[in-house]
């Protein structure tokens, strides 16, 4: 959402750093991007010309004595580098990985300068509050959590998008007024929140009004924004894999708990999902996630567990159905599934047979065949050469 | 100051005091292990990546890192409850699940900070299988990076970039890749690294040792057709012991000998020799550059710089290409000792230069580098056949089951041991020039020194200026170790700011007796210091302090050289520096 706002209205963002470089004696300003956001730094460059051209941006804005000027820096595109930190180190051209705070961007930042670190969302807010009030502001939302939120609103939903909503809003409004539903009536599992490190939020979230401080309480962040539905076809373990095989990408590397945690992690998750899961895999994940969050160097390692961590909390039923019975209730983790040869359905052709590449099917010309589970690798080479639809598979 | 309380116990510290430090000070002991530090010399490595030395700080959501939490007033932390060692023992066994299981034929067995870490915990199983991380091996002429063993502790990264300024590792990679290289990953050998050794010597695991030469010199001793020539460089003597379980700073010149001489060598000589010949020849160039700089000659450049360490001489060459006219032009004592050796050692003798094999042992990784270089070698024979570190002879006496401690005190043989003071001292920081001095005040002054101690050379500050009197000519002198100390007073002569007249350089901290092969000190700087002390009680325990007075050194020039600088001694003892590329040059093929 930041690169809408980036492309729809840069001029938010310069007049906000203008103002705080009021406010805090800067004269420069930065603005780390994306360099795989072309459209925004076109668009950010034309606003900046425009600004100097009026002179809101440059030597003496106003006619006053406050001069103040912004640079574009170009990332590549890293996760972390949205840790100021790491931010900062990526713009000075060095290693983009984050380090010990303090000392806080605040009180040596970039070039070793004091520096104010904040994100796009933040800054398109200060304008409107200059204009219209700090009370005006204060009068949306909750009591910690003040003004609107944009989220990303993705997933299993009929309407997505980016939305803006008052701080204390419900879920259940967010997904069923706003997002208009489940996709194809189909029944609402989790929503997963605050992007790769967030975590999962159930239907027992439903009526919590989100802010910073209950979805931090229901084992999740606001993060990122993003906002992402699951319903029942989704399975929770694959879905933790699915958001740890990012941070196992993402990760700097700097510190061990992140740089190998993690990737044990997605590991384990990976066996569970294979069905080779065991018990002792759960406890496992439970122990190493809890260290990594307590442990880790920057914010990307304290919260990259937490998808296992909530999906853990609200979704056990599912990981021991994995470990214990093999068996994924939606269908995604395609080692745990399995062909079967309906007796009524097969008429004993013996093509099945004769494709099978492990030799796992049996069975007597003109007779129902049956395939040995402990020989079938699951190729599905059987089911696509069946002309009579008598081979499924099953969960 | 402020008070906190660690374990229950009080302390009061001074503001700014990691609790680290405060734990120390307060007698409690915080597993370490990417935390490096030599504190004398101002050097720290604490990047926050290995998470071992994290506390418990009450009122705090997550765990601390203690290397660099700073202690606050009224803090409360807790170094060792179930949260703490669940966390600690977790991280290792994490760390431990990248890393090969081969201790047992591992170079770094019994000095590796990991396995050390791995008994204090009582680490029995690996519950984290994985994948591992699996790199290239790298060979390099001294160094081989085996970094399937790197756990990004970064202390190597430190030490090549702020510490020595060279630049030729850094972390590359991300997340499980991650790893710390050359860029590109290209090899050490193509990279600007300098061989200075000093990665090595803090890597606290086997990703960075040194290319091992024992079993090369096992088949040269056991060749009867070969004649095998052994120098021992000034720091080795003041450290090997540290290797038998002598207290740093021991001195055990003699057993050295006489475990040489039970390994077989048939001549054990001294690099001390070939320090007073290197005196002999770069005093002359500097007296004669400064005769000439005070008569007025435009063309002279001052100050001229010492000559004598490989890994400096790498780095002028890859980084002050332009300015290959300034150091002397005299090789390192190494490299005139196996040119000697080869010549009028091998002639006196009978021997054929090539049925001569020439071993030196040196406190240095660069050494190795040095002795295969090209200029060093006549008709493909090098003037130095294979240097090996002082750890490699300690790993080589205990192989050969030598009671080193009982070994009884043996002499250098002549004629190429014999060694004045000044030769000693080649092993600190200061004591080149310091040795330069005795002799060039004697020969300018045409007076005798009485005071050999130029105490204001001496010391630990790694960028040293001092004045000395000659007669009425106050001499400029500058000093640094490390070559990022270096790189400052190079930078200075390059700009024509530098009112030195002579600067000494050595790459490593503390000189020759921090070398990257020596014992490893692990981040004990007092080890430095006291093996400093040993090299100048070695020196005053000599009756011959000055090289010029070494009566080998005089009836070698007598009967071989002429004198200083003659034709013969330029043949043999100097020698010429070639432009490096500090550019990038890898093949993407």
């Amino acid at each position: 959402m930041d690169r809408s706002i980036l492309e729809g209205d840069p001029h938010s963002i310069l007049e906000a750093m203008a103002i705080c470089g009021y406010c805090i004696g800067a004269t420069k300003g930065l603005i780390y991007i994306r360099a795989e956001y072309p459209l925004a730094i076109r668009r950010l460059k034309i606003a900046i010309a425009q600004a100097r051209e009026y002179g809101l941006l440059g030597e003496h804005i106003f006619g006053t004595g406050f001069s103040f000027d912004i640079t574009l820096k170009y990332g590549a595109g890293a996760f972390v580098c949205g840790e100021e930190t790491a931010l900062i180190h990526s713009m000075e051209g060095k290693r983009g990985e984050p380090s010990n705070k303090p000392p806080f961007p605040a009180q040596s930042g970039y070039m070793g300068k004091p520096t104010n670190v904040n994100n796009v969302e933040t800054l398109a807010n200060i304008p409107v509050i200059i204009l219209k009030g700090a009370e005006w502001f204060s009068s949306i939302g909750t009591e910690r959590s003040k003004g609107t939120k944009v989220f990303a609103l993705a997933g299993k939903i009929n309407n997505v998008g980016l939305i803006e909503v008052p701080m204390g809003i419900t879920l259940r409004e967010i997904i069923y007024e706003i997002g208009g539903g489940i996709k194809n009536g189909k029944k609402f599992k989790a929503v997963q929140t605050g992007g790769p490190s967030g975590g999962c939020l159930t239907e027992k979230h439903l009526d919590t009004p989100i802010d910073y401080e209950s979805l931090t309480a229901a084992g999740s962040m606001m993060g990122s924004g993003g906002m992402i539905v699951l319903d029942e076809d989704d399975c929770m373990v694959s879905v933790a894999k699915f958001y740890l095989g990012f941070i196992v990408e993402e990760s700097c590397g700097k510190c061990a708990p992140c740089r190998i945690g993690n990737k044990r992690l997605h590991e384990t998750l990976g066996r569970i999902t294979a069905g080779k899961g065991m018990q002792e895999d759960i406890e496992k994940l439970r122990n190493l996630g809890s260290v990594i969050k307590d442990t880790s160097l920057c914010g990307l390692g304290q919260t990259s567990p937490n998808p296992v961590l909530s999906t853990l909390d609200n979704f056990m039923d599912e990981y021991l159905e994995h470990v214990h019975d093999k068996k994924c209730r939606s269908g995604q983790c395609r080692d745990l599934l399995y062909y079967v040869i309906s007796e009524n359905d097969c008429i004993g052709c013996m093509a099945c047979k004769r494709v099978c590449p492990t030799h796992a099917i049996s069975g007597e010309k003109k007779e129902a065949h049956v395939i040995n589970q402990g020989i079938c690798i699951k190729c599905g080479a059987c089911m696509e050469k069946c002309q009579f639809d008598a081979i499924s598979l099953m969960n | 100051m402020i008070e906190l309380t660690i374990d229950n116990k009080k302390i009061e510290v001074e503001e700014g005091t990691t609790i680290l430090k405060a734990a120390r000070k307060a007698g409690v002991e915080i597993p370490t292990l990417c935390h490096f530090e030599l504190c004398d010399m101002g050097i720290e490595n604490k990047p926050g990546g290995c998470r071992i030395c994290v506390v418990e700080v009450e009122g705090r959501r997550n765990l601390a890192p203690s290397c660099m939490t700073e202690a606050q007033n009224g803090m409360v932390v807790h170094t060792h409850n179930i949260r703490v060692l669940n966390a600690r023992t977790t991280v290792l066994k994490l760390i431990i699940s990248d890393h090969p299981f081969d201790c047992l034929v591992c170079a770094k067995s019994g000095q590796c900070e990991l396995q050390s870490l791995a008994i204090q915990f009582g680490i029995r199983s690996q519950p984290y299988e994985g994948e591992q991380s699996r790199y290239r091996k790298d060979t390099s002429p001294s160094i081989i990076r085996e970094v399937d063993k790197c756990i990004m502790c970064r202390r190597c990264e430190m030490m090549c970039n702020e510490v020595q300024t060279v630049g030729a590792l850094a972390a590359v990679n991300r997340g499980f890749m991650s790893v710390v290289a050359p860029a590109f990953e290209m090899n050490l050998e193509d990279s600007p690294c300098t061989y200075c050794g000093q990665c090595v010597s803090v890597c606290p695991t086997g990703a960075l040792t040194e290319v091992d030469h024992t079993n090369d010199i096992i088949r040269a001793l056991s060749d009867p057709a070969k004649t095998v020539v052994v120098q021992t460089a000034p720091a080795v003597r003041a450290a090997l012991g540290e290797e038998f379980g002598l207290p740093p700073g021991t001195l055990v010149t003699g057993k050295m000998v006489s475990a040489l001489r039970e390994l077989g060598f048939d001549y054990i000589f001294d690099t001390d020799f070939s320090a007073d010949l290197t005196i002999m020849e770069e005093g002359t160039e500097l007296l004669q550059r400064l005769q000439r700089h005070l008569e007025g000659d435009p063309e002279v450049r001052l100050p001229i710089l010492t000559s004598c360490c490989p890994g400096w001489v790498s780095f002028f060459e890859h980084n002050f290409p332009d300015l290959l006219d300034v150091p002397s032009t005299a090789k390192s004592p190494q490299q005139m000792f196996g040119a000697i050796a080869k010549s009028y050692f091998a002639e006196k003798i009978g021997v054929n230069r090539k049925d001569m094999i020439v071993v030196s042992i040196m406190p240095c990784l660069a050494k190795k580098y040095e002795c295969q270089r090209d200029e060093f070698k006549v008709d493909g024979n090098p003037d130095v056949d294979y240097s090996i570190s002082t750890r490699e002879l300690a790993a080589f006496i205990k192989q050969a089951n030598i009671d080193f401690l009982n070994l009884p005190e043996g002499n250098f043989d002549d004629p190429l041991g014999e060694s004045s003071g000044a030769g000693v001292i080649f092993g600190n920081t200061g004591g080149v020039i310091e040795a330069a001095c005795r002799t060039a005040y004697e020969l300018y002054t045409g007076k005798r020194l009485e005071k050999v101690d130029f105490h204001a050379l001496r010391g630990m500050e790694g960028i040293r200026s001092a004045t000395v009197d000659f007669d009425g000519l106050p001499l400029h002198i500058g000093i640094a170790h490390g070559l990022g100390n270096a790189r400052k007073l190079l930078n200075d002569v390059r700009a024509g700011k530098s009112q030195y007249h002579a600067i000494e350089i050595m790459a490593c901290p503390g000189g020759c007796i921090g070398g990257g092969g020596q014992p490893y000190h692990h981040g004990d700087s007092e080890i430095l210091s006291k093996r400093i002390a040993a090299i100048y009680t070695e020196d005053e325990r000599k009756v011959i302090r000055k090289s010029h007075e070494n009566p080998s050194i005089i009836r070698l020039y007598d009967e071989y050289l002429g004198k200083p600088g003659s034709h013969k001694a330029h043949h043999l003892l100097h020698t010429e520096y070639f432009p490096k590329s500090n550019e990038v040059t890898f093949n993407l093929m």
